[in-house]
């Protein structure tokens, strides 16, 4: 019978203190007065930043490792449930980064809409717990489970705005969408969890393995790979299962639609990479067609569809859904033909360097609320430039990023990604990926022709409060830096990949 | 250790739950059907009982007889019992939900008559006494973490309550 040992909830802490916080900034938020709940907002900051020194003791953990000259190997806790490995602290430290600037840019947003209460930052809290479970899980329960508290918690922030209608259309449609998809992925995982005996990935993967043995007939294997793949591309958002995010985006209060679309995303794709490459990793061949197929028409529905908006938060859910297609692109030439890291390595440089940029552009919209201004129709960005110039430009920085500029972040993240693909062999798809990065570029300047070039509409000025001043100037300061000076950010994505050396992953990425 | 599972106890509690099935469809008092659900349900629990797995038969009881047969009589509650008693039971989808019904009865059926080679003849693995325990020691040692997540999913789903429903947070 086994015991649980120390080594177990230290893998655990950084869980357990967000869920400690989580659970303080319910109580202490009955005590607050209304003009004093930015003090939840410092508690969960807070609990956000004890949470990454736990990460960081689990980092440590990983160098004593390595000094001991013993091969890197991942930490395992609770029975297997949970397997930390640097993968996983990679996407954890992205997970923190990504609520705490969240977190900074919510306090004036949510004062402005009249809706500041604790729930929300606890709620951020519980969701950042549960895309801890899903980029550390080993088992499949744990990752579903994990998948649902992330997703519950979205349901709710995105209709957080409870006087508002649009909000609540977005969250009851997310909601039921949501639970759709789940089903489909449960289902998926159900007979994954039949054709193993087990929930465990490295034993899903060995009885993989032998079902897809020569001879042998694949249609219960083939069922699996499809349904789970279905439930994750829905929640990655890939087409033709992405209806639900434009209204999800729109619908959404802003700063909740900056939380999603970056670490509910990156969440998604690491539980995509658990589930792609541990457990369905011999099922390659069978895959990579579909993967193939569902990035091809990512790219165009997103790019395509994102043309003619003329509301911003859905213009840039259209963009996140492109984005995911060009990520896609990545595990395709991770997986394809040889085994090669370099794509997913592209995938983890696109998801770091595409959190910074997507909640700088969010953060920017965000700021557009005031009183009477929703500020999400393109019409309300006129001008912007000479009412709050920094921002107009900042604002520029991140779109110019966003289409892949050289002397930016996101020209890195589809350098690799495009690298990774023209060595793999894949000639057509990175010329038609390159294509619609063209294509892209005339909807991201289309928002930059608004800001500089007419003139605009109100005359009510744009006030920036000191929070979102620092979530705009750490997300343009990453943007800008990663761009000019990647070598630090790429040895992090390099160290956090040397260990999937896990024996099956092993093969698929040195 | 002589066997409960005698055949007068497995057509005696699969006839009450058929006729029981048959009356939650056929009452019209709304009540009335509830109680004959429950009837139902409390067979099928004494069911998984003569199949040796306790600990499904008491989750049957807790959840279903307990659990959502409350939240039932709570709709019922909500709605006027005295309209729906008069309201006519068959609607004219009738002839469709006949078919359907024709085709699972058939399938049962045949999967009945040839199924005594498809299914091999199992006994239970495990006394009966030990059946909870070992769900009890898979919960709280290999999968203790993913139980402890999933209380924090019901905390959240709460507070979602709350924060959608209450005009005042």
């Amino acid at each position: 019978m086994p015991g649980f040992h120390r080594g177990d909830y230290l893998l655990a802490l950084p869980m357990m203190l967000l869920t400690l916080f989580a659970l303080g900034v319910l109580l202490i938020d009955l005590l607050l007065d209304r003009s004093s709940k930015v003090i939840n907002a410092w508690a969960a900051f807070a609990g956000l930043a004890f949470s990454a020194a736990a990460v960081h003791n689990i980092q440590r953990a990983f160098a004593d490792q390595a000094a001991r000259g013993e091969p890197s190997s991942p930490f395992f806790a609770f029975s297997g449930t949970l397997m930390v490995d640097r993968f996983a602290v990679f996407f954890f430290y992205l997970f923190l980064a990504a609520a705490a600037i969240t977190i900074l840019m919510s306090v004036r947003y949510l004062e402005v809409e009249d809706e500041h209460h604790g729930e929300y930052y606890a709620l951020i809290l519980f969701s950042v717990v549960g895309m801890m479970c899903m980029a550390a899980g080993n088992d499949l329960i744990l990752l579903f489970i994990g998948l649902e508290l992330m997703a519950v918690s979205t349901y709710i922030l995105v209709g957080f705005l409870r006087r508002d209608r649009r909000s609540n259309e977005a969250a009851l449609k997310y909601l039921l969408l949501g639970a759709f998809s789940s089903g489909i992925f449960a289902y998926g995982l159900s007979l994954l969890y039949g054709l193993a005996g087990s929930t465990n990935l490295q034993q899903i993967s060995m009885a993989l393995g032998n079902a897809m043995a020569p001879g042998k007939a694949r249609v219960v294997p083939a069922v699996a790979l499809v349904t789970t793949a279905a439930g994750l591309f829905f929640k990655i958002a890939a087409v033709p299962f992405h209806q639900w995010a434009p209204d999800a985006y729109e619908g959404a209060p802003t700063s909740i639609t900056g939380f999603m679309s970056v670490a509910g995303k990156a969440s998604a794709w690491a539980l995509l990479l658990r589930i792609f490459l541990f457990a369905l990793g011999p099922m390659r061949p069978l895959y990579v067609p579909i993967l193939v197929f569902v990035a091809i028409a990512t790219m165009t529905g997103g790019n395509l569809a994102a043309l003619t908006q003329s509301n911003v938060k859905r213009l840039f859910a259209y963009s996140s859904i492109a984005h995911v297609g060009y990520i896609m692109l990545g595990l395709i030439a991770g997986t394809a033909f040889l085994p090669n890291p370099d794509g997913i390595r592209g995938i983890l440089v696109y998801l770091l360097v595409y959190t910074f940029m997507n909640l700088g552009v969010f953060g920017v919209i965000a700021s557009l609320r005031r009183r009477d201004i929703i500020g999400d129709e393109l019409d309300d960005l006129n001008g912007l430039f000479f009412k709050a110039p920094t921002e107009a430009v900042l604002m520029l920085t991140f779109l110019l990023s966003l289409a892949g500029i050289p002397p930016l972040a996101g020209f890195y993240g589809k350098y690799f990604i495009f690298l990774a693909l023209i060595e793999s062999g894949h000639y057509a798809l990175a010329t038609l990926a390159v294509i619609y990065v063209a294509v892209s570029a005339y909807y991201y300047l289309r928002v930059a022709n608004a800001m500089f070039m007419r003139t605009a509409g109100d005359r009510v000025p744009v006030t920036i409060s000191p929070g979102m001043w620092a979530g705009l100037a750490i997300t343009g300061a990453a943007t800008v830096v990663i761009g000019i000076y990647p070598e630090p950010f790429l040895r992090m994505v390099n160290w956090s990949m040397h260990v999937a050396q896990n024996p099956t992953v092993a093969q698929l990425l040195r | 250790m002589t066997p409960v599972a005698t055949p007068f106890f497995f057509y005696f509690l699969s006839a009450i739950a058929l006729l029981s099935g048959l009356a939650v469809i056929t009452q019209k008092n709304p009540v009335h059907s509830a109680l004959a659900l429950i009837m139902t349900l409390l067979s099928l629990a004494g069911l998984y009982l003569m199949l040796y797995a306790p600990f499904v038969a008491g989750v049957q009881i807790i959840l279903y007889a307990g659990g959502i047969m409350v939240l039932f009589l709570f709709v019922i509650m909500l709605v006027s019992i005295e309209k729906s008693s008069r309201e006519y039971q068959f609607n004219h989808q009738w002839h469709v939900a006949a078919l359907a019904t024709a085709v699972l009865g058939g399938l049962l059926i045949y999967v009945y008559v040839r199924g005594r080679g498809i299914f091999p003849n199992r006994e239970a693995v495990l006394p009966e006494t030990l059946n909870t325990q070992q769900v009890s020691l898979h919960l709280f040692n290999d999968y203790l973490l993913p139980f402890e997540i999933a209380s924090l999913l019901l905390l959240v789903a709460i507070v979602g309550a709350v924060v959608m429903a209450k005009k005042r947070i």
